[in-house]
């Protein structure tokens, strides 16, 4: 107890416990950093130039040693076809343009009239701002070589792995964050009102559940989609949340139910508290232990799940990286004997999904140290 | 007495729990004690006392992770030393020499197993019978304990039984092996009276017959006057007194012994105040306080009257079947103002559920509640709040009756602020203060969390919250059972103190008579949902009229001497 006279809560006592075990805190600062990571990156401080092309196609990691020009990458220089490598293009308008201008210039006059009105006009080639873009690019970017390797290889299009997953993160890990948070508060809200009234209420959200439930998972995924018709991370977002909740809803119900006869809510009755006032100022605080580990679980769950979704194609549209559409891409390279990428994905979303699930287990101990 | 006399010796036991790096707390503070053969010793206290602990050391069931005992700690039996004997050894040594039964029979047996099979298990394990000898030996069992129709007990389930029988499964499995020392750990406490008093007398019985030791524990004095003929009395990890069981009772030396032996509610007589045991701990025995006048008159103003009350629990069975338990039936009775009455029964009897439907947290199924003239059962939920700040009640248990999450302040405002009592916040806090004073707790709690608390502080945190409504019935639902007598003392002298401060009138659910007798100006007793008697608690006392009445009052434990 301080001197204040004020002392500690369930809640700071939980934080306590937390702060003492050692694996809680190493997870704790491996999320940290994640979290952190992914903020930085929402906000372009780092890896914002993740789809600039920084090195060639392919090119292994550093520790690997560049790869040998092989039959792959070499030739793809020299074609001009529609793969052709940037520094050849080619204006495809330029021969026209100058059979224009040269009529034009020493062309054949037939009369005044025409040679009045001929005489303000000029040739004017109407892609030449663009041209004059993309020539200017592929100056740049030829201006520099192309690097063979990077500290951890690049993609087909010569992105940097590196940028690509922490740009990835940023995308996985604000999907299970706010994923599990809508799903939480649906499971919570829903198994709330079902276990504390019970009765038909409580007749209602089960037989929605369980219509909920009986639907196979990836139909329900599709059909969602398909209602929602478009793609993005907002979707994904949806598409998560409105299907994870029910895990959730039978944990809060069952407390619920479990706590709306203890004798602190009766005692609360008594004195005149509402319903309401029951349910949210009274029980949940003591149950909300549920639902945060369960916020937590789900977080976890969540960042898988998007992987499968980004690779079923419901994923995050192609201008977006996350770590399910860098494991899309890696099945086909993997096949050439391209594994950074999914190493790098792998890696990140390993460390992170232990480090959240150690951290999860942790938090519930915390909070509830009579399981143990 | 000499050395082959004592089955075991507890010599300067030492045992701290580590609850974190830095905490470390000393249970028992260097107990000694010897258990005789063939006789039975009780080791009494109140909670906190080390009695489990000491127990549990004799058994080898200490928690390996975090208890510590210092190495100077013997316990003998048979020349060895029980606390360096390895753990396999141990295990031979308690089913075959010590046995165990424990407070609650119903989380003790598994309940997915009969009876008969985990008792015959005991013996195939043990004694090396095979299944037929094990179920001839199981049925004698079951008989000796006293459970009726054995061959058809055999088969069935603990959930099939009641919990005095399942208390008696408990035994015969713990002498199925004929052991030496029996420990019993508060075994009668979870049970009504006159069960307790049946298991008491079994357990004296088989204690003679098959010339066991028997370690009694409990909290209860009164207990162990009937059965022991040794007394240990603990307090804080130290032996404050042992001998002789008369001896003690009759001429206690030791403060605390005094004090535990007075400070419960007498049976023949009422004094004002009940002592406590800081009266003794700061002087010597004190005499008694002045007598208290207890009865109701006709002139007493009714300030609540209950009228054919009734309320039924509907269980379905099958798919259209219904089996209606009529939990309160038809039950009536007035309470005159600034009085208590009594409402005394065993579990099951109904006693709670009239508390609750009066509260209405259980909807009525019949009758009237009739408050300045209005019946309270018919109220909207809205008209219903206005009464509710006239009738306030406070629960059995106080680990469960206060919201973990709030602090003491938040439980004492939020009525307040509910009703509209107070114009302010400011204000609110100064009235709640004021009620933590007049309940004995420092302002300073407001400011804490309820787990902060020991029972007795939190059983007047809830009272407090009660006040702060300025009710004029209290309802008092087995409020000071779960409590240690000490504090049961405290809380029944400060519940005395209110209704004499506030004219309160109190209904006062108990299943201890002798509390009831104490603290009641007139007795409803129930049983099985309806009133079996109504009357003056001395003349219940003195010529009980109904046979339950008689059998209630029989069972109550008078070990303890008159002082």
């Amino acid at each position: 107890m301080s001197a204040a006279g004020q002392s500690a809560g369930l809640w700071q006592l939980a934080w306590r416990r937390l702060i003492a075990d050692r694996v809680a805190v190493v997870s704790m600062v491996v999320v940290g950093l994640f979290l952190l990571l992914m903020i930085a990156s929402g906000l372009n401080l780092i890896a914002a130039n993740w789809s600039e092309e920084v090195a060639v196609g392919y090119a292994p990691p550093s520790f690997v040693g560049a790869a040998k020009k092989t039959a792959a990458n070499a030739p793809r220089q020299a074609d001009n076809g529609p793969n052709a490598y940037p520094g050849t293009v080619k204006d495809p308008l330029a021969t026209e343009i100058a059979e224009l201008r040269r009529q034009l210039d020493g062309g054949v006059t037939t009369s005044s009239e025409a040679d009045l009105e001929l005489g303000d006009l000029k040739v004017v080639d109407p892609l030449a701002k663009e041209m004059a873009e993309i020539l200017g690019t592929t100056t740049v970017a030829a201006r520099h070589e192309l690097a063979d390797t990077l500290p951890f290889g690049a993609d087909k299009w010569g992105r940097d792995v590196i940028k690509k997953t922490v740009k990835g993160s940023e995308t996985s890990i604000f999907v299970g964050l706010t994923a599990a948070l809508l799903a939480t508060i649906i499971g919570t809200v829903l198994g709330a009102f079902a276990g504390y009234y019970g009765g038909r209420i409580d007749d209602f959200f089960n037989w929605f559940y369980n219509v909920f439930t009986a639907i196979p998972y990836m139909l329900l995924i599709l059909a969602i989609a398909a209602v929602l018709n478009q793609r993005g991370v907002t979707a994904v977002v949806l598409i998560l949340g409105l299907t994870g909740w029910t895990g959730i809803y039978r944990l809060v119900r069952a407390e619920y139910m479990k706590h709306k006869s203890r004798e602190y809510v009766q005692a609360a009755d008594a004195i005149g508290a509402s319903n309401r006032r029951r349910m949210f100022v009274h029980i949940f605080p003591n149950i909300s232990h549920v639902s945060l580990v369960q916020l937590s679980v789900n977080a976890v769950g969540f960042i898988k799940s998007e992987v499968i979704l980004s690779f079923l194609g419901f994923g995050v549209p192609v201008d977006k990286v996350s770590w399910g559409s860098m494991l899309n891409e890696a099945q086909n390279e993997l096949i050439l004997g391209y594994w950074w990428q999914l190493a790098a994905a792998t890696l990140a979303m390993a460390l992170l999904v232990t480090a959240f699930s150690m951290f999860t287990d942790a938090l519930r101990d915390a909070l509830d140290p009579k399981i143990k | 007495m000499n050395g082959d006399d004592i089955i075991i010796s507890v010599q300067n036991l030492r045992v701290s729990f580590r609850l974190d790096k830095q905490t470390v707390v000393e249970a028992l503070k260097g107990v000694s004690f010897d258990i005789p053969r063939n006789s039975t010793v009780a080791l009494v206290g109140e909670s906190g006392s080390g009695k489990s602990v000491s127990s549990l050391a004799i058994l080898g069931l200490l928690p390996k992770e975090n208890a510590l005992v210092a190495p100077e700690s013997r316990i003998l039996y048979q020349g060895r030393d029980l606390l360096r004997t390895s753990q396999s050894e141990l295990r031979q040594l308690r089913g075959r020499d010590f046995a165990m039964i424990f407070q609650e029979p119903m989380s003790s047996l598994n309940p997915v197993f009969t009876v008969g099979k985990q008792i015959g298990e005991v013996l195939r394990v043990h004694k090396g019978m095979n299944a037929r000898q094990a179920k001839a030996r199981t049925i004698e069992l079951l008989d000796e304990v006293g459970i009726p129709e054995p061959q058809r007990r055999y088969d069935a389930y603990p959930f099939q039984l009641s919990g005095g029988q399942q208390q008696r499964v408990m035994i015969a499995m713990a002498i199925a092996c004929e052991p030496k020392l029996l420990i019993a750990d508060e075994p009668t406490t979870a049970l009504d009276v006159t069960i307790q008093k049946q298991i008491i007398d079994l357990v004296g019985a088989l204690q003679k017959r098959r010339g066991l030791s028997v370690l009694w524990i409990t909290h209860d004095l009164a207990v162990v006057g009937e059965i022991a003929d040794r007394v240990i009395v603990m307090r804080h990890g130290v032996v404050r007194e042992s001998g002789d069981a008369k001896e003690v009772f009759a001429h206690p030396k030791d403060d605390y012994t005094c004090a535990l032996i007075q400070c419960r509610p007498p049976l023949d007589r009422r004094p004002r105040r009940l002592p406590v045991i800081d009266d003794y701990l700061n002087g010597a025995c004190l005499p008694a306080a002045e007598e208290m006048q207890r009865g109701t008159s006709d002139s007493d103003e009714t300030v609540l009257e209950v009228r054919g009350l009734c309320k039924y629990f509907v269980s379905h069975e099958g798919l259209f079947g219904k089996r209606i338990t009529r939990a309160v039936d038809n039950v009536s009775f007035a309470m005159p103002r600034g009085k208590t009455v009594g409402l005394v029964g065993e579990s099951g009897s109904g006693k709670s559920t009239v508390g609750l439907t009066i509260m209405r947290l259980h909807q009525a199924d019949g009758g009237e509640v009739l408050f300045r003239g209005k019946n309270l059962l018919e109220l909207s939920p809205r008209a219903q709040m206005e009464y509710k700040r006239h009738i306030q009640i406070i629960f059995q248990n106080p680990y469960a009756s206060l919201n973990p999450r709030f602090v003491v302040g938040d439980i004492l405002t939020e009525p307040m602020r509910l009703h509209g009592i107070g114009v302010n916040e400011a204000e609110r806090e100064k009235m709640a203060a004021a009620l933590l004073d007049r309940v004995g707790l420092p302002v300073m709690s407001l400011r804490k969390y309820p787990h902060e608390f020991s029972g007795g502080q939190r059983q007047r945190i809830a009272i407090a919250r009660a006040l702060t409504l300025k009710p004029e019935v209290l309802i008092c639902d087995e409020s000071v059972s779960a409590l240690d007598v000490s504090v049961q003392a405290q809380v029944l002298n400060l519940l005395q103190d209110l209704q004499d401060e506030f004219r309160m009138s109190y209904l006062f659910i108990s299943h201890d008579l002798a509390v009831i007798k104490y603290f009641s100006d007139r007795v409803v007793v129930m049983n099985g949902g309806e009133i079996v008697e109504t009357a003056d608690p001395d003349e219940i006392y003195r010529n009980p009229r109904e046979p339950y009445t008689q059998r209630l009052l029989a069972s109550i434990p008078r070990g303890l001497p008159a002082l």
